[in-house]
């Protein structure tokens, strides 16, 4: 019976498994700063998203009778040199750096632990591949292979720039999810689905990424926030998400030199900006301290 | 010891040529310098065109593999191949990487300095003001990018003159047109313009080390080997110097050469702001000008910024563990 394999872990039951994540979100729910980092989140989640519908503006609407408007009247963050109103510029940057962030993230855990555990797990040429890699990356910042990519992808979907942050912001997880791999492969539970003919990937997924599953969640938070700095970065420079398309990035680096002379222009979008990255790294902290409680106050 | 290194070395080595390398590939095959004419009205002959681009070793009719080897066997030579405008990679770069090299390097110096010493005094006092201090600041720094961040210092900076009501910090380019450089004027006045945008980097560099710096300290803060040193009559500042600190320091030392490429992306960014004229700007415009030697150039740099980081951080972990040296 493959089923025999699967319940040997213990924790992997049902009912211990959700008395776990109700341990977990007891904890997380004590730690106030995360959750005010989540409901951060969550709010400007909502106002991204719900913004066009409340908003007196679109983003792609020029007003002719307001050119660099300070914030008032029916232009809350007030105007652009070409009439566009920048709250709805910045919802709308703000609604494409939370879908790079959130779907960048989920991609970048994915690929780390599969491949970490892979290369953990069946070590050989995966393994050597893995590390070599990482250390290849080491000199050669993500930065500056995507931008040299970037005409490749310049007006094509920018799905394809999403999958490309994530193809280089997966390294250092998959080398840790390669160590717990390494120790877990020599525990009981494994060595037995293994006795029984189960095959390598599937006590991979079965077995081993759910022993994992706190670090994964946690990594997949984090990476959330890099993901979002990694993709300002970049666009700041054109090397990002395209115009006429706009994100936090294509705002901050049209802007920047304004921050002086028209600040709404720079400082609603650069604001929102930190105060987004910061809440998600707070909520990443509380789960950090909620899933292992030793580790408080750490990091 | 030698082994050890002679061995990190190689490896460093590899790595350098393979990253190298592989950039140039992607540059040549991505980059599309015959852009720079299709554009042009009148177009110019394609005959004119290839044979412009053919010069220059950008010729995408010709097999990337031929014009990699022109590249590297150049390269051995060291001559570095010509830019789109026709000059040599070589004067462009022998300009330039000063420029860049003195932001970097006094950001990775200083900030490496101050980040060890406020994450280990942080770790030491742990939950203390200091220590919760350091941490908010770092956990704020790593949360803005380093765009905001220099905005962020050169609007202060300005805002510092305005003040004081006479210019103390500069905020555009690295010295004041048609002064000598090499006078106690022309230090002063080089001095002036240093300071903002070398305090990005080294704000980014203390925040990131310090951070990291802390949990290693931490980890080795409980240990028995602590214990017996101020058992054995050490001052507790001693023991934690000379055993806390110096175990605390191994694990860090790698994290040296991933400074050197996190802080040459952040120099990338403040030569934009503050207006150097550094490898960072280079990258970016030689990128938007489809200009694959000058790519190749400024990542060769990059990796071997990178490998003497690596290198050094070797040295230094064979200094800090005497595990290394048997």
């Amino acid at each position: 019976m493959a089923n025999t394999a699967s319940t040997v872990p213990g924790a992997a039951g049902p009912e211990e498994a959700s008395s776990r994540l109700q341990l977990v979100w007891r904890r997380f729910l004590r730690q106030r700063l995360a959750l005010f980092g989540l409901a951060i989140v969550v709010l400007l989640f909502a106002v991204a998203y719900l913004s066009p519908y409340i908003s007196l503006w679109q983003y792609t609407q020029l007003d002719f009778n307001a050119f660099l408007e300070p914030p008032g009247g029916s232009h809350w963050f007030g105007t652009t040199q070409n009439g566009f109103d920048v709250f709805a510029l910045t919802m709308r940057g703000m609604q494409k750096s939370l879908v790079i962030g959130l779907l960048g993230a989920l991609m970048a855990t994915a690929l780390a632990a599969t491949i970490g555990a892979f290369a953990g797990y069946f070590g050989g040429v995966v393994n050597t591949a893995l590390l070599t890699v990482i250390d290849l990356l080491m000199v050669l910042p993500a930065f500056l292979i995507i931008a040299i990519l970037s005409p490749s992808f310049r007006g094509h979907t920018w799905l394809i720039f999403v999958v490309l942050l994530a193809a280089f912001q997966w390294m250092v997880t998959a080398r840790i999810v390669r160590g717990m791999t390494l120790s877990l492969r020599e525990r009981e539970f494994v060595q037995a689905a293994r006795f029984m003919g189960v095959p390598g990937w599937r006590i991979i997924f079965r077995h081993i990424l759910p022993n994992m599953a706190s670090l994964l969640i946690i990594d997949a938070t984090i990476n959330v926030s890099s993901l979002i700095l990694a993709e300002v970065g970049l666009s700041f420079f054109g090397f990002g998400v395209q115009p006429p398309d706009v994100s936090l990035g294509t705002l901050i680096g049209d802007y920047a030199g304004a921050a002086l002379t028209f600040p709404w222009e720079f400082y609603f979008p650069a604001g929102l900006l930190v105060v987004l990255v910061l809440a998600i790294n707070l909520v990443g902290d509380g789960l950090r301290d909620a899933f292992d409680p030793n580790t408080q106050g750490r990091a | 010891m030698a082994g050890f290194l002679l061995r990190r070395l190689l490896y460093l080595v590899c790595l350098v040529v393979i990253a190298t390398s592989a950039s140039y590939f992607l540059a040549a095959t991505q980059l599309n310098p015959r852009a720079r004419y299709e554009g042009r009205n009148p177009p110019p002959p394609s005959a004119v065109v290839d044979a412009t681009l053919d010069q220059l070793n950008m010729n995408d009719k010709v097999p990337v593999l031929t014009r990699y080897q022109r590249w590297a066997g150049d390269l051995l030579r060291g001559n570095l191949g010509r830019t789109i405008d026709n000059q040599p990679v070589n004067d462009e770069i022998g300009r330039r990487m000063w420029v860049s090299l003195r932001l970097v390097l006094i950001g990775a110096l200083v900030g490496t300095f101050l980040g060890v010493a406020a994450g280990a005094y942080g770790a030491v006092t742990q939950y203390q003001l200091s220590d919760r201090l350091l941490t908010v600041f770092s956990f704020v720094t790593l949360s803005i990018p380093a765009v905001v961040l220099g905005v962020l210092f050169k609007n202060a900076g300005i805002g510092i003159n305005n003040l004081l009501g006479f210019r103390l910090l500069y905020t555009t380019g690295e010295m004041t047109p048609g002064l000598d450089p090499w006078t106690v004027t022309g230090l002063l006045n080089r001095t002036a313009h240093l300071v903002l945008p070398s305090l990005v980097l080294i704000v980014i560099a203390v925040a990131f080390y310090g951070r990291y710096q802390r949990n290693a300290m931490l980890d080795v803060l409980g240990s028995d080997f602590l214990r017996t040193a101020r058992a054995k009559g050490l001052s507790r500042t001693r023991a934690l110097i000379k055993h806390g600190l110096r175990t605390a320091l191994i694990p860090m030392a790698t994290f040296f050469a991933y400074e050197f490429a996190l802080l040459f992306v952040g120099a990338t960014f403040t030569e934009r702001l503050f207006g150097w004229h550094g490898m960072g700007e280079y990258f970016v415009n030689s990128v938007t000008k489809n200009d694959v030697n000058s790519v190749a150039g400024v990542t060769l740099f990059v990796g071997v910024l990178v490998l003497i980081a690596g290198f050094l951080s070797d040295l230094a972990y064979a200094a800090l563990d005497p595990r290394v040296r048997v």
